[in-house]
């Protein structure tokens, strides 16, 4: 249910980012879907990749601080009112997003939202209940 | 002027011997009353009746800091406490403060310190005395307004802060004198400008400054800019507070120690051995007069050098040059003393905090400005933005909360903290004096 997403703590200097792409480049990692959040003096690269144990370990080799979290994947219709309709429900349930991020799927013509919420358990348990199709770390990793 | 021509223009010898008959009353004192004292002279091996010439002074051990952090907060109080009557306190290496105290005679001498610092600095009775040294625990606040007080001028307890206010106050109380920081002085002379106030339309005359190392170059761009005549005053509050040595304004070279009051050395800080006549080391001082709290010897760990040359002036007290560095990493902030020590018994007392840090200074603006760098190591860090911005206020509240003075937190990339020798690079002081 949960997906295992990496994040990188990255100062705000120029070509820092490019280096992370560079490293994991060069292990062959694959990166799925990635956001930026960025603050006047650091920003938080999160990512999700083909091979999280792997991308961590190279990255923190070459002096990276890298975190793991698990955050979920929630694929919506591509079309108007998608997104909507799952922060209602969250709202309903009093249930914080702390971040999220989206991509569209080429393929299956869907969009995969990424969730960071301040209640995990809760809120899969809630998107259950409503019929609201939660994703496999490993198909997410796989896409 | 002179504000006390008896004391001040004594003849050496005749200072020496004045100086020799309190030396000795002290050491008697400190060796009865502190049985700190009495333990390191008797590891010394040096009782009060051994300090026969004031050349004798070389026998008695040192007191460092440290001293006084290990008998903190009192333990070296040479009076019962019912007498003493204030206490002041200023950075310890660590979370401790270090502590002094005064009885009434110590205020009273004190008032005569501070008094013919501000008489030798051109101040006398019936000038408006803008006391902006921080009021507080601070020395200089207090120690300002009490020597301000006893030359008979009237005192403006403005204390520090709220430069446009500051200067409405000068313009409409018609202040003459002014006491801060010299780094505070070019910041009013900044606002002034911002505020289209011309310096020259003010009564100002003179200006006190002290508490913070400075130059010549600044002594110049703070009398062009405040159109004011600028005296380095010199003072710690180990030995006193403001008012152990002052510029006169007839020469406005090297500083007279009060010597009647306290007996200054200079010590290679290696060896501990007093270096020859007019070399450069780290400043040693003795109290001559103080009751609560004495010292024999101690180690300023400020470097400067005595010019015993007579001046002009008439004063008879030996001159120390302004002070040109320290022999440890103290930081003078905004006039408040920073250990980098402290800031890591800030950071170590915050969970999962390492200590990997570096302190950058500048002056921006006139104004002090610090800034403390901190490692995200794995421990603290959070893929949220703002778990990571809480953990940064939180090391400047305690930051502020322990010494007095803001910083500004920037959080770092492991690793990014300069590395020399395998020891991390503390402070870079980009300030220019």
């Amino acid at each position: 249910m949960k997906v295992e997403q990496i994040s990188i703590f990255l100062e705000n200097k120029s070509g820092r980012l490019a280096e992370v792409a560079g490293v994991l480049a060069k292990a062959e990692i694959n990166i799925r879907a990635l956001s930026l959040a960025d603050t006047t003096d650091f920003g938080i690269l999160r990512l999700i990749v083909n091979d999280t144990e792997k991308a961590k370990q190279v990255l923190k080799d070459n002096g990276f601080t890298v975190g793991k979290t698990e955050v979920i994947g929630v694929e919506v219709a591509d079309k108007p009112g998608g997104l909507s309709e799952i922060l209602r429900v969250m709202k309903d349930h009093n249930i914080n997003v702390e971040y999220m991020y989206a991509f569209v799927q080429k393929s299956a013509g869907n969009a995969v939202i990424i969730f960071r919420f301040d209640e995990l358990e809760k809120a899969i348990d809630v998107l259950r209940k409503s019929g609201i199709r939660i994703m496999r770390g490993e198909d997410i990793c796989a896409l | 002027m002179i504000w006390n021509e008896e004391f001040e223009t004594l003849p050496r010898e005749a200072l020496e011997a004045l100086q020799l008959k309190r030396l000795k009353n002290l050491v008697e004192r400190v060796y009865t009353a502190v049985p700190y004292y009495h333990k390191k002279m008797d590891e010394a091996g040096v009782k009060p009746a051994d300090i026969k010439s004031l050349a004798d002074l070389v026998k008695l051990p040192f007191t460092t800091k440290e001293d006084l952090r290990l008998n903190y907060p009192f333990g070296l109080f040479a009076v019962p406490f019912e007498t003493v009557v204030r206490i002041h306190a200023s950075s310890g290496t660590t979370g401790k403060p270090t502590v002094v105290g005064y009885t009434k005679n110590d205020i009273e001498s004190w008032a005569e310190l501070m008094a013919r610092t501000l008489s030798a600095g051109g101040a006398h009775k019936g000038d408006v005395v803008h006391n902006a040294y921080g009021y507080g625990l601070f020395t200089g606040g207090l120690g300002a307004h009490y020597g301000a007080e006893r030359l008979g001028a009237a005192v403006i307890p403005i204390s520090g802060g709220n430069s446009k206010r500051q200067i409405m106050i000068m313009q409409d109380f018609g202040s003459t004198v002014l006491l801060c920081t010299p780094s505070y002085a070019l910041n009013l002379a900044d606002v002034m400008k911002e505020m289209r106030v011309d310096p020259k339309t003010l009564k100002l005359r003179v200006g006190l400054f002290g508490a913070e190392p400075w130059s010549e170059n600044m002594r110049q761009e703070i009398e062009a800019r405040l159109n004011i005549m600028a005296i380095d005053i010199f003072g710690l509050s180990e030995v006193m507070g403001p008012g152990v040595a002052s510029e006169c304004i007839e020469e406005k070279h090297g500083l007279h120690v009060f010597e009647d009051f306290f007996i200054p050395e200079i010590i290679d800080p290696e060896t501990g051995l007093p270096v020859p006549p007019g070399e450069q080391g780290e400043l040693v001082f003795t109290t001559l007069t103080k009751e609560a709290f004495p010292v024999i010897r101690y180690r300023t760990k400020d470097i400067s050098r005595l010019i015993t040359e007579p001046c002009s002036c008439g004063r008879t007290f030996y001159r120390m040059q302004r002070i040109t560095g320290r022999t440890d990493d103290m930081l003078i902030i905004r006039g408040v003393n920073v250990f980098p020590s402290q800031i890591e018994h800030v950071l170590m007392s915050i969970e999962g905090v390492e200590p990997h840090y570096q302190i950058i200074v500048d002056r921006q603006a006139s104004l002090d400005v610090m800034e403390v760098q901190v490692e995200v190591s794995e421990s603290i860090f959070s893929d949220e933005i703002k778990v990571l911005e809480k953990l940064g206020k939180k090391i400047e509240r305690e930051i502020k909360d322990l010494l007095g003075v803001s910083c500004k937190v920037k959080l770092v990339e492991p690793k990014t903290i300069q590395r020399s020798e395998g020891k991390a690079k503390r402070v870079i002081d980009n300030r220019k004096l």
